[in-house]
């Protein structure tokens, strides 16, 4: 493991009764895609909040690219930038001004600051918008130029808290190749999200949090491994064997087989790779024709659901209409 | 203006200018506190650009107190609605500032709800600069304000003896005392939850203030004990000096007053602000 961009020991954070981070321990390696994945209200934000020095931590360390976020603060906000979960730009102001303002803030000249302003919205698509309000752009817009400006001076990490939250799969789409882009140029990313594909696809780790706790670490792999190796999924050329299917199978692989929607196919979700071939092996002296079978691994649904004892919190349900 | 037709056009992010960006991304030396400042104050100036409605209070409001007063109780208080103009006007111009001031902890706290102040306060720059900057915005307001109120007494017939300097010397003391009375509702808009609730209390605090004070009369036909309490509020202070520069003496006990009130606001709410704002959640 390379040098550490973050390391948190105990991190904790009280709001009145709710404990919303109940000891957080963090350490997230240079270079690549952090992900924080955890259901609504599981303390992701207020984290982020105290690694961003914005939140001053009740209790426990915390050392962001060798700083403490505490005692150095201002050596953290020199090298880090922030991207919160709810808009934190001015609606007021156009997209070139916002970026202009903060420009001028980090000691870019006038002329200067104009031009990576410029050259910031070229890159993020939002150059026909630069002189029109943000509030009057759409949400993926928003959510572009807001990434924008935590781009001016360019960071050694960025926090992105619930970056595709909200955003249609096309807007979303965006964000992940610019979550890859900052990745392939040396920006060490921490992401939060509540979906547990995102995390799957953008995060070399994953951090798994509820009620203010890492209830897990690895890669998404180890994760999905530590639930068991995935499921077997069969298909039959005469669906009257299924019954018969059902019991070999079960036999063979020591787990309850099942069938599936399908009235041909069945599944069983298996915890030893290696007996997969037996099971088929056995299928066939039976008599049993298979036509298709799979290999699936588990989702990171599957995980939550092993790990948390509920399921994870679903996007939230539109209005009927 | 269609945005969405464009954007499907052209793939919105492009790969070699987002590498481009970021490998450019240079690290420009880190400006001081005054230049921070200023860069905020420019923020307020175009907010105010992109949304003029908020120079309501300081155009309508002045106006309005001016000419109803003026017109409805001048005859009675001064005999005269002429003679009452000379007296009204200098309280008009320091009820307006004062009142204009509490705008700022509304803007402020509206600020803090929407997030972007995470971002300012996320930056490496000198911690006070977005409320420095929001004050001195707010100076804009106030110039304002009061440019309004005078111009108005002009057309009216209000004769300032002490001519131009008078004038200018009394709006800039009560500028000065403005922008260091905002700390009180900067201070105010970090400790209440809403923008509602800012207003609520300031207004509380602000219309007894205003009122029970000389701005409007001369308190020599009220009680005794009303009279006390008119000479402790700073705003008589503050009034009586106006007054006194714009009718061309120089009331340096007054000024003496108002430049201490001042000093003191800023010391007493500066820290205090400073410290909420730092450990704000
Ligand atoms: N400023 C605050 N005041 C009071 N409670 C808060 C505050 N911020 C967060 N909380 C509470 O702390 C818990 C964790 O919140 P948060 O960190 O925002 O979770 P997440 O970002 O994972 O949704 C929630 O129960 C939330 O209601
Ligand atoms: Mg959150």
């Amino acid at each position: 493991m390379g040098k550490l961009a973050i390391e948190t020991r105990g991190l904790k954070k009280s709001f009145g009764k709710t404990h919303a981070v109940a000891g957080v321990d963090l350490a997230v390696s240079a270079g690549g895609v952090y992900g924080v994945l955890g259901p609504n209200g599981a303390g992701k934000t207020t984290t982020i909040r105290m690694l961003a020095t914005l939140l001053r931590p009740d209790a426990g360390e915390a050392q962001v690219l060798g700083y403490d976020v505490v005692r150095d603060a201002r050596s953290v906000r020199t090298r880090v930038s922030l991207t919160g979960q709810f808009a934190s730009i001015d609606e007021d102001l156009t997209g070139v001004e916002n970026l202009l303002l903060l420009a001028r803030l980090l000691g870019y000249s006038r002329r200067r600051g104009r031009e990576r302003a410029t050259d910031l919205l070229d890159a993020f698509g939002l150059a026909e918008a630069a002189d029109r309000q943000v509030k009057k752009y759409s949400g993926g817009m928003r959510r572009r130029i807001d990434i924008a400006a935590s781009l001016v001076v360019t960071p050694e990490l960025i926090f992105l808290d619930e970056p595709t939250t909200g955003l249609d799969p096309r807007s979303r789409n965006q964000v992940w190749e610019i979550v890859r882009g900052l990745v392939a140029e040396g920006t060490t990313v921490l992401l939060t999200t509540q979906y547990l594909d995102e995390a799957d696809q953008l995060a070399d780790r994953i951090a798994v949090i509820d009620h203010g706790k890492v209830i897990a670490e690895g890669s998404s792999g180890q994760l999905k491994a530590s639930v068991g190796a995935g499921s077997l999924h069969v298909r039959l050329r005469n669906p009257e064997q299924r019954a018969e299917a059902e019991r070999v199978l079960a036999a063979a692989l020591d787990v309850p087989a099942e069938p599936s929607a399908d009235p041909a196919a069945l599944s069983a979700r298996i915890s030893d790779p290696e007996r997969v071939a037996r099971a088929l092996a056995e299928l066939s002296r039976g008599g049993i024709d298979v036509t298709e079978f799979a290999l699936g691994q588990p989702s990171l649904d599957e995980v939550f659901l092993t790990l948390t004892g509920h399921p994870s919190e679903e996007t939230p349900k539109e209005d009927a209409a | 203006m269609n945005a969405t037709s464009t954007e499907q056009a052209s793939p919105p992010v492009t790969e070699d200018a987002l590498r481009r960006v970021l490998l450019a991304g240079e690290r420009p030396p880190r400006p001081g506190p005054v230049s921070t400042s200023l860069t905020f104050g420019w923020r307020a100036l175009l907010k105010i650009k992109h949304v003029p409605e908020q120079l309501v209070d300081v155009t309508m409001f002045p106006i309005m107190f001016t000419l109803m007063f003026t017109y409805l109780f001048g005859g009675a208080l001064a005999g005269s609605t002429q003679e009452y103009l000379q007296f009204l006007l200098p309280g008009i111009l320091v009820q307006a500032n004062v009142m204009i001031t509490m705008n700022t902890g509304i803007t402020l706290n509206t600020d803090i709800q929407k997030g972007v102040f995470d971002r300012f306060r996320s930056l490496p720059v000198w911690r006070p600069s977005p409320l420095v900057g929001a004050l001195l915005g707010d100076l804009v307001r106030y110039s304002t304000g009061s440019a309004i109120v005078i111009m108005l007494g002009l057309v009216l017939g209000f004769r300032p003896e002490g001519g131009a300097v008078g004038v200018v010397l009394s709006v800039a003391l009560l500028l000065a005392f403005s922008f260091c009375l905002s700390w009180l509702w900067t201070m105010l808009s970090l400790i209440l939850r809403t923008p509602n609730s800012v207003a609520g209390v300031s207004m509380m605090v602000m219309f007894p203030l205003t009122f029970v004070s000389n701005i409007f009369v001369d308190p020599k036909t009220m009680p005794g004990w009303m009279q006390a309490i008119i000479e402790v509020n700073p705003i008589t202070h503050l009034a009586t000096m106006v007054r006194g520069l714009m009718h061309g003496s120089v009331p340096a006990g007054e000024i003496g007053f108002v430049l201490v009130s001042s000093v003191l606001l800023v010391a007493v709410f500066g820290p205090i602000t400073m410290v909420l704002y730092r450990n704000k959640k």
